[in-house]
């Protein structure tokens, strides 16, 4: 590479908002259903049905953009985006163009190396999702199913502030947080609630102009976001290098081959014909709504960490792992108040939940367990009724049950043996089974007295007391 | 007197007094579609043994006391561009030639929840685009009042089935003049409402910033309780508007004194044939003598109100028409290659000329690179066009004027020469572009024998002035003796 260059990221960033209902007909947006049962006259375009816009979908949508510091456009308007698709049943989809209900808004960021930078949105607009195309595998028939036509959705549009995959992720768990927080949508990238598509271009470090861009679609995965960045900037600086001209195209990731390919060029591109959708009349929201808006914001992480800090006093590590995700927060918050103990609570949730998280690749959010559970579970080690093994053994159950710990150690007779006189026998026949680790701790071992409660332990099936059954092997083999 | 001779409330009426029965009522009016529709066409759909069945049903509501409004039991024809649950609703278009909706429209349940009887579905320019009903792909419907006229459109297949007696009465939709002018052209009564009093819940859009419902009758009584039945604040139009002043058939007095009655001058150019001057401005004379205070006035801006009513029609008529695809349900093109060979292929052959100019110009006028130059200037027209009538309205209670410049013209004169059809819309369609209401009456009989109407526009919401001094100047005409088939 002879010079030196630079990439230059914008993200369009497709947000599937969670209201109960879709956004212009009350049919329901809950996932799965046989094909075009959720649906009705007006999400499946019949003529003579109207558009009725549901208010959820503003409220969460000026939520997100008030969250993103964004200026909120308080008479705003929906327009149609004309063209031809079988996944589109009016064959416009309802969007915003002339007048999107945020714009002017950031996010400040925090990259790897500690420091910040501001990543501006230039708008954010509500609009509705298509259909979904279904091709027969064996016939030469497609079928459209209407279930998520009409599903809502906001699109956020980045400016092209970013420069490297590392700060598109980072502006992406950004905006997930933000958004995770208002509860405005689950964000999950793999089920498609959240679809980044990526604007990329290159230039010369230092050159005022941008470079022509790409757009790059079918990103699932943030591994696949930083795969495509790392692949598409290679690609145009190998075409720039060899003397050619990137073409302002389309393209669509092939994350298991790690190529791109490309879907549609400039001179493809449709006239989308857009203008203001005469069926539904200009949306004034009032003072007294936004107002009802602003004042209905959650605390989000950063003020959360400061009341943490305060309330709780536990480490600044754990504060900021937990307040990462509402999800977390909200558990931590619910079991300490249930049982007192922020730090233990706080170790329940980096310890063992983000263990098993990561075990079964999961996310926060797929969290089921009541965080009543986990406060008891705590309660029962605290108050010597199981030990700590045992406490493992049990949360595992009530990560994937939500058992109640109380029943459950019950239920299976996992109470601790505090009993000295029945711990005083089986580490009697202990040491007396094992006489080469007696002497290895009488000749001067210390550590030896830790198999010999590991035996103990084994033989008392877990439950035995550790704190008791290393005192009384103190006792005894001290004697 | 026969049954046919009576106004829809007059018959209203008898069956509530036992004179008649509601089926009596359909039997009638099959009876005479027997006789005069297989001239006229007035019809696309209708399915007699539903309506005598529903007929029948009526009249046991009626028996049974739960039906006491001053509709119930009365024949109605619906035009075919809004939906009637389980009976075919075509637009008069080829492309939705077999299509039966899932759901009736508002204006059509508030009707059948008064007890009104459906007889079916009336002919109408293609997807109402069109101002003589020649534009249907079903045939066009004869003027009854002579058959070799045109009834006007495109909701001339309701005003020809008023003006026929094969209805009682009809609704019409109107997004340039619809209503006013076949009901003008035909003899009859035709109203427009204030845009968002009639829900478009279940009317298949054409501009769907300009659609309104409204009646077509045998006179403004029918006109003001049909409108009584249909206005409604309806949840599912977001552009519906919520009115606690509906009682229009309050208004069904004969008197004007006082009221002040604008006569735009702009009106009373060069394109106005001579006598339907004069029959205009002798109904002016009679409201004057009735007590009125008439005025002449410059509107101002009326030779925009074409342009500007063609583009933003068409743009909204291109968007809405796109949903007619071969996808979902509607013709399908028996053979294609492709998604976009069906596209193509069923649109092609779905839609007739007239419709097919309008999407193209609808398309280019929204196009990048011209929506400002187009589009964009036409909604600052409509605007303005607002305001002149906002400017009329502070100093009169209503604009007096003709509904067209001319009696119907013959059948087969109109559509080789689009641009001249388009200019003939020229008094009625500002009264959709400002979204007020508008009347259309029978004023007199022109030398040719066909009918010239009179049109009263009113400020909006001010329906009930409207009704005030069409119903005057109706008691002061008395029968114009219009004639036609039945006659």
């Amino acid at each position: 590479m002879s010079k030196n260059y630079e990439t230059v990221i914008g993200l369009e960033v497709h947000v599937e908002l969670a209201t109960k209902t879709k956004i212009f007909c009350g049919c329901t947006t809950a996932f799965g259903g046989a094909p075009n049962t959720h649906t009705c006259p007006v999400c499946t375009g019949m003529p003579g049905s109207l558009p009725v816009l549901n208010k959820k979908v503003v409220e969460y949508a000026a939520a997100v953009g008030l969250a993103t510091n964004c200026k909120i456009t308080q008479k705003c308007k929906f327009d149609r985006k004309n063209y031809f698709y079988p996944d589109n049943p009016q064959n416009y989809q309802i969007s915003q163009l002339y007048l999107p209900i945020c714009r002017d808004g950031h996010v400040d960021i925090t990259l790897a190396d500690g420091s910040t930078k501001q990543v501006r949105i230039h708008e954010i607009h509500m609009e509705e999702d298509a259909g979904k195309l279904v091709h027969d595998e064996y016939d030469d028939v497609s079928y459209v199913d209407y279930n998520r036509s009409g599903v809502p959705l906001i699109e956020i549009v980045s400016e092209p502030d970013m420069r490297s995959a590392e700060e598109v992720i980072a502006y992406l768990e950004k905006l997930r947080q933000t958004i995770q927080y208002l509860g405005a949508s689950d964000c999950k990238l793999q089920e498609g609630s959240m679809r980044a598509d990526v604007n990329l271009s290159i230039r010369e470090v230092g050159a005022s102009e941008f470079g022509t861009r790409t757009e790059m679609k079918n990103l699932n995965s943030f591994t696949a976001i930083t795969h495509a960045i790392e692949g598409e900037t290679e690609r145009q600086i190998d075409l720039l290098e060899a003397g050619k001209e990137v073409e302002q195209q389309t393209r669509r990731w092939d994350d298991n081959n790690g190529e791109s390919y490309p879907m549609r060029s400039k001179e493809d591109a449709h006239d989308y014909r857009y203008f203001p959708d005469p069926d539904l009349v200009p949306l004034n929201i009032s003072d007294e709504w936004l107002d009802e808006i602003r004042s209905n914001q959650p605390e989000f992480k950063e003020e959360k960490a400061i009341r943490y800090r305060e309330e709780f006093g536990i480490p600044d590590y754990d504060i900021g792992l937990i307040t990462d995700s509402k999800k977390l927060a909200d558990i931590f918050e619910e079991a300490t108040a249930e049982c007192g103990e922020p730090k233990k609570v706080s170790n329940w949730i980096l310890g063992e939940t983000m263990r098993i998280l990561k075990e079964k690749s999961l996310d926060p959010e797929d969290i089921t367990f009541s965080p009543a559970n986990l406060a008891k579970l705590i309660k029962l080690v605290d108050g010597g009724t199981i030990n700590g093994s045992v406490a493992k053994e049990v949360f595992a159950n009530i990560f994937d049950e939500d058992v109640d710990p109380e029943a459950y150690v019950e239920e299976h007779g996992l109470k601790q043996v505090n009993d000295e006189g029945a711990l005083k026998a089986c580490v009697e026949k202990v040491i007396a089974d094992n006489p080469q680790s007696v002497l290895d701790y009488k000749g001067g071992k210390v550590q030896a007295i830790g198999y010999l409660v590991g035996q103990t332990m084994k033989a008392m099936k877990g439950k035995a007391n550790p704190g008791m059954v290393n005192q009384l092997l103190k006792e005894m083999l001290d004697k | 007197m026969g049954i046919l001779d009576l106004t829809a409330v007059q018959l209203g009426k008898a069956i509530k007094e036992k004179k008649y029965t509601a089926l009596e009522a359909m039997e009638a009016v099959l009876e005479q579609i027997d006789k005069t529709e297989e001239d006229l066409n007035c019809y696309v759909t209708i399915d007699k043994e539903a309506a005598l069945e529903a007929a029948k049903k009526a009249q046991e509501k009626i028996d049974a006391g739960e039906l006491t409004g001053p509709l119930a039991g009365v024949p109605v024809a619906i035009k075919d561009n809004m939906c009637t649950k389980g009976m075919k609703t075509t637009c008069s278009s080829k492309i939705l030639g077999n299509f039966i909706p899932q759901f009736s429209s508002e204006a059509v349940i508030k009707l059948e929840e008064a007890g009104a009887v459906i007889i079916g579905k009336t002919n109408m320019d293609e997807f109402a685009m069109g101002s003589t009903t020649e534009t249907s792909a079903f045939g066009a419907t004869k003027n009854p009042r002579n058959p070799e006229y045109v009834p006007g459109g495109s909701s001339g297949g309701s005003a020809a089935a008023v003006a026929a007696d094969e209805c009682f009465f009809a609704l019409g939709s109107d997004t340039g003049g619809s209503i006013r002018q076949p009901a003008s052209y035909c003899g009859v009564v035709g109203m427009k409402p204030t845009y968002g009093t009639v829900s478009r819940y279940g009317l298949i859009a054409y501009g769907s910033s300009l659609d309104q419902i409204g009646p077509l009758a045998k006179d403004v009584t029918d006109c003001a309780t049909v409108l009584e039945v249909i206005a409604s604040h309806d949840c599912k139009d977001s552009t519906s508007v919520k009115r606690e002043d509906t009682d229009f058939t309050s208004a069904l007095v004969k008197d004007v004194a006082g009221m002040k009655v604008g006569i735009p001058r702009d009106y009373f150019t060069d394109g106005l044939d001579t006598e339907v001057k004069q029959a205009i401005l002798d109904a002016a004379k009679k409201l004057e003598e009735a007590g009125a205070i008439v005025e002449e006035f410059d509107l101002s801006l009326v030779d925009y109100a074409i342009p500007t009513y063609y583009t933003i029609a068409a743009a909204e008529a291109s968007s809405n028409l796109e949903r007619f695809d071969g996808v979902k349900y509607g013709y399908r093109a028996k053979e294609y290659d492709g998604l976009h060979n069906m596209y193509k292929k069923s649109r092609s052959e779905g839609f007739g000329p007239e419709v097919k100019r309008r999407i193209m110009l609808g398309s280019f006028v929204l196009s990048s690179g011209y929506y400002d130059a187009y589009y964009l200037k036409a909604l600052k027209v409509k605007a303005m066009i607002k305001k002149a009538f906002d400017e009329a309205f502070s100093k009169y209670d209503l604009i007096l004027g003709p509904v067209a410049p001319t009696t119907a013209p013959k059948l087969d004169s109109s559509l080789s020469d689009p641009i001249k059809m388009y200019l003939s819309d020229i008094y009625t369609i500002s009264v959709n572009l400002a979204g007020l209401p508008g009347i259309s009456l029978p004023c007199a009989k022109a030398s040719n024998g066909l009918p010239i109407g009179v049109q009263m526009i009113g400020n909006v919401f001010e329906e009930k002035k409207l009704i005030r001094a069409a119903y005057t100047l109706e008691q002061i005409l008395g029968d114009l003796e219009l004639g036609g088939v039945r006659a």
